[in-house]
This record gives C-alpha cells, structure tokens and sequence, in this order.
C-alpha cells in the first residue's frame, strides 16, 4: 500500500446505490465453561443479523444490555470472529476482495469508555499518530496529521498535543479517540456508545461535534446506544436488537411513530417522558431479558410480550416488511399468514406510549 | 479551521506534561526512606568499584598472630579475620562479588521473564498455555532447593550459580508479567490499536509494555534482596564462590567457626547483606508508591 493511500479515504466503487456496509447473516456464538459436570453451552451474543448502512447515513442500533450492540460493532471491525456471516464494504467481501488490514483502515471504531480507550502512557499527539505510523507514513507527517486532527475536533493541539489522557476531561479525551478513529481516512466509523458517559452538555457538544465532521469528512456512521433521544437525534434509520437478534428495522421517524414490534413499543414507551400531565405510569416491560444461553423457543420475546400466543412459542418471526418504506420487524403479528390472531391489523392503539 | 471552531475547548497553557518516568522519578526524590536507601546502595556500590584506590589493606593476605581482633582495634577499624585479614577491605571488596551476584540473576530473568509473560499474556491460546504450564513446572520445587540442585548438578563457581539464580528467578517473574498483561491486554486501547491494523509485536512493544513494565520492574526489584541471599546461600553451602574470595555468604561461612570467639566480626557480613537487601527492599516499596500516579 503506498503512502497516498492513507492520507486520503478510499474511493468510491459502487456509487450511492450500493450499500457502504453490508452485513449478511452474521452470528457469534461464545462458549461458555459449565461447572464441573462440564455442561458447556454457548451464548448467543449474535444471532443470524443482517443488515446494511447506505453511504452517508447515521445507522442506529439500540437495545438492552447484553443484547449483542457491542458484539455486533466489534464483529463488524473484525475484533472478534464471527462464527458464520459474511462483510461486505462497498461491494467487497471481506476475506475476498478486502483484506482485513485494509478494513480495519476503512471502518474506524470509538469505544465508550474515553479513559480506557486511550493509553496513559502515550501523550495525545502520540496516540492518534500511531495508527497513521502503523500504516507507514512517516513519525513527521503523522504528527502533522494529528495536530490536523487535533484542530478538526476543537482542541488546540499547541495545548494538547503533549498532555497525557489523564490531564484531560471525559468530554476532551472523546474528542481525542473520535481523532484517533478519524486518523485513517475512515469511510465508516463505528460510534459504540460513544457519548453515552458524557454528561448531558457535553454529550450535546460531542453529537454536534459528530455532526459537522461527518458532513465535512462524507462519513458514514453505525451509531450504537441505549439512550433512545440521542439516537433518535443523529439517526437516519434504526435497527432494534434483542437477545442477539434483529426485531425491527426502519427510517428513525417510522420506527417512532408506527412501531410494530411490542419490544420496540415498550422500549419507546419506557423513555421518561418530559411532559407532567403525561407521565409514565407503569413499566411497559416488566424483568430481565432471558439468559442468552437458553434463549426461548421461537420468538424470543415471548416471554415477555403482552400479546404472546402459541404460535410465539412455535416458531420464530421472519424480518417481514410492514408496508412502509424499508420498514421490518419480525412479529408474527406483523405477518398476516403467521396464524397469531391480531395478525394483519394494527395493534399500536391498544398499547399506550408517550 | 474546521467547522467546530466556535466549541474549541479552550484550557490553561501549562507548563509541558512530563513523561511518566520523569514523574516517577521526581515522586521517587520526594520519598525520604526511599532517597536513603537508594544512597546507601549507591555508596556501597561505589565502595565496591572504586576499592583500589580507597587504599585499603590487601583483602587476600592475611596474618597468623593477628587473626581475629576485635572491631576497633587499631589498625583494623573492623577487626580481623579468622586468617588475620582486613574485615574492611574485605567487606568492601565482598562487595563486588555480593552485589553482582545478587543484581544480574535478577537482570536476566527480568528480561527473559518479561518476553515470556508479556507473550504469554497478550497472545494467549496455545502459546499461553506452552509457557504458563512450563513455568510450572519450576513451581513444584522450593526456590532454595531448585537454586542449590541446579548449581549441584552444574557445579560450584560464579557463573553457574548465576545461571542457577536465573532459572529460580524466571517462572515468578513471568507469572507476573503474564498477570499484568492479561489485564492490560482487556482494556479498549489495545483493541483500538488492533483496529488500527497494528500487528502484534507492534502493539505489545508500543501499547502493553509501557504498561506493564512499572508493576514488573517493582517486582523484580524485589526479587533482588532475595536473590543476593540466596547467592549468600549458595556461597555458604560451598556451591558459590570459591575461598579465598571476598564475597559476604562465604564469609559468613568462614567465620561460623569464630561465633563464639569473636560474634561481632563474624555477624559483620550478615550486616552487609541485611543492609543491602533491606535497602532493596524499601526502594521496591517506595517505587511501588511512586509508579501509583493517576492523579
């Protein structure tokens, strides 16, 4: 690879109609040691998940803990192996076309945690030109490259160039890792609750922040968080996740206000509502989700759902289109041929949410 | 300037962040126990290498109507030997020998053990258990034991009974770095380095050594008081250095036979060792502190 290639972002190969970031039935089982009986089982951290990213747009992904967000983010960079499943970026396939070098310069990742994503005994400057030394520019251009960087995220490297990752604020050492993502010319970039331990006008100023570079950059995001207003304010188009499966898929604004699966309508309903004449009364899901090593039979959100029927317990949903531009969601209530009994009509008025 | 310029965080222009081995240092300088300690092995050493020219008694020739005298004596501030030689010139040329016995075991293992544990602990798998399970082997044997057998099969003399300190040395040594790896190696750094497409070596050289180094180094710094008794040890036990060699085991060796006719002079070695590895043992713990910085 020569010199050229980092300092600019990779071309563009199949036009705007092709997907930047396609992701095919992909899983991630993890094993799991029992006691000493030995009964091994596995946790389904990633269930059969596919889906795609259009170039420049913000992908959402939103669910519990534990339900595979992370798992999925890291599978995508190639931290972890997937069992099964393929990666297809800009029409290559990883392992065929791409190598997983060259993935890993393209598809950039910024971890949650801004302390432990930084190492304490590397100065700023030294941290974001790494990645760029790596990829074999030379130890002076990449320290130019990173007082670039430095600028493009609001910090003054004269400032900060030198400082050590504990002389710095959570908001700053964000800013910093968002740097250091941003180092390799990235196409995509992979917000794994990125601004989730941020304090709220910080977490605001990091979003902006976001915002400007990827209009400024032509990025492209899969943003990863529980908070559903965050995602809400910086998505495009949402993915919900469940125990390592996806249960609904759609543009961010159809996903609010026509949501089909009863999980997305109670994790919707489960945001604190701002207005005092409509609070939230009850818990709209009650428990914790189920152990992903014995994950329930057919839908796995059965166990859990209000409107659960035989059939839930039977089989398990098919992504199935609702009818609205790229809307999905697997619910067998959603399917007019499932044989549950409110299949084919709406259920969203029997249900309340703010 | 870039579209953010109207959120620039702006900070204080402070003087130029220190690297993490100057703060050390400087934590380190602060530390009156540790400064002390610190001067007394730094003088002793100095002592041992500069011995020739401290115009000292010949620490080899010794004198049949003087032998023994007590500490004070005229002529010989620390008395004399069971042979009549100068227990000054002697303990300061025991010295030499002491310390260097004591210091490079633990220097080699260091490093070997540092390779091996970091290796072990960052890739893990196969190449982990080969190591690990290697280290334990040595476990299975009381350090004492295994330093005396290896030195017993290779036979008396400096070198192989550094050779056998270093055996002793490694496994702890790498069971600790390969701890602090494995905990390093977790955090989301190292992950963000791989990302960055970093090979291996590049990523345990650059992100987990400089981690891992402090809490080894502390370690092993410990390891030297123990090392230097036992190469007393194997002294004593004939196994070491050979008579008429000044070194501080075998003359506490020698001078067993004095106890009771002179204990002063025959504790004197004993003395030596105890400073020195006290000393080392102290600066272990003050290092120990110092490397704590996060704040």
């Amino acid at each position: 690879m020569s010199e050229a290639d980092v300092l600019t972002q990779a071309e563009d190969v199949g036009g705007p109609q092709q997907p930047l970031l396609e992701v095919r039935h992909m899983s991630k089982h993890f094993p799991v040691r029992g006691g000493f009986i030995g009964k091994a089982g596995v946790v389904r951290a990633v269930d059969d998940v596919s889906f795609s990213v259009a170039k420049g747009e913000v992908l959402g992904i939103v669910g519990e803990s534990g339900c595979g967000k992370s798992t999925t983010a890291r599978l995508v960079i190639g931290l972890i192996e997937p069992d099964a499943g393929s990666i297809v970026l800009d029409g290559e396939k990883l392992g065929g076309d791409l190598t997983l070098r060259e993935l890993r310069r393209r598809v950039q990742m910024v971890f949650q945690d801004s302390y432990a994503s930084l190492n304490p005994r590397l100065t700023i400057e030294q941290s974001i030109a790494f990645g760029p030394m790596v990829h074999g520019l030379s130890e002076k251009e990449a320290r130019e490259r990173a007082h670039d960087l430095l600028r493009k995220v609001g910090l003054d490297p004269a400032n900060f160039a030198d400082r050590y990752p504990h002389e710095l604020s959570g908001g700053q050492r964000q800013r910093i890792n968002i740097a250091r993502a941003l180092a390799l010319s990235p196409r995509l970039v992979l917000l794994d609750e990125a601004v989730s331990a941020l304090d709220k006008s910080v977490e605001a100023q990091v979003l902006n922040l976001l915002i400007d570079l990827k209009e400024e950059l032509g990025l492209t995001y899969v943003f990863i968080s529980h908070d559903l207003n965050v995602v809400r304010f910086i998505s495009d188009r949402v993915i919900v996740m469940y125990l390592g499966e996806v249960v609904e898929s759609g543009p961010v604004e159809a996903l609010w206000s026509d949501a089909r699966h009863p999980y997305t309508r109670a994790l919707l309903s489960a945001m604190p509502s701002l207005d005092p004449d409509n609070r939230t009364k009850e818990a709209p899901i009650a428990g914790d989700p189920p152990n992903p090593i014995n994950p329930p039979s057919g839908c796995r959100f059965h166990t859990r759902c209000q409107f659960a029927e035989a059939v839930c317990s039977a089989t398990s949903p098919k992504l199935f289109a609702t009818g609205n531009d790229r809307h999905t969601a697997s619910c067998h209530m959603v399917d007019p041929a499932s044989g549950h009994s409110k299949a084919g009509h709406s259920t969203a008025g029997e249900l309340t949410h703010a | 300037m870039s579209a953010v310029a109207d959120d620039l965080v702006r900070i204080a222009v402070v003087d130029k962040a220190r690297g993490y081995w100057a703060t050390v240092f400087r934590r380190l300088s602060r530390d009156p126990v540790s400064v002390t300690c610190a001067s007394i092995i730094l003088l002793i050493a100095l002592a041992a290498i500069f011995a020739d020219y401290l115009h000292l008694a010949n620490p080899y020739t010794g004198s049949m109507i003087r032998r023994l005298r007590w500490i004070g004596t005229p002529g010989y501030p620390l008395g004399t030997d069971e042979l009549g030689r100068d227990m000054i010139a002697r303990l300061i040329y025991g010295g030499r020998l002491s310390l260097f016995l004591g210091l490079s075991p633990v220097v080699i293992a260091f490093t070997i053990g540092t390779t091996l544990g970091v290796m072990a602990g960052y890739l893990g798998g196969f190449v982990n258990q080969a190591i690990m399970r290697t280290v334990d082997v040595f476990y299975a044997f009381p350090s004492v034991l295994l330093a005396i057998a290896i030195s017993g099969a290779l036979g008396a003399g400096i070198t192989n009974s550094i050779v056998s300190l270093t055996i002793v040395f490694i496994p702890p040594i790498v069971r600790v770095s390969e701890s602090v790896t494995t905990s390093v190696r977790s955090l989301d750094f190292v992950d963000a380095a791989r990302a960055s497409g970093a090979g291996s070596l590049t990523i345990m050289r650059v992100h987990v050594l400089g981690n891992v180094l402090g809490p080894i180094f502390v370690y092993s710094t410990s390891l030297i008081s123990v090392c230097m008794i036992l190469a007393s040890g194997l002294s004593f036990l004939g196994l070491g250095t050979k008579p008429p060699e000044p070194e501080w085991g075998l003359m506490l060796n020698t001078l067993r036979t004095a106890i009771y006719v002179n204990p002063w002079v025959a504790a004197l070695p004993g003395v030596m060792i105890f400073t020195v590895s006290i000393c080392f043992n102290l600066l272990s713990d003050g290092m120990r502190s110092a490397m704590d910085v996060r704040s």
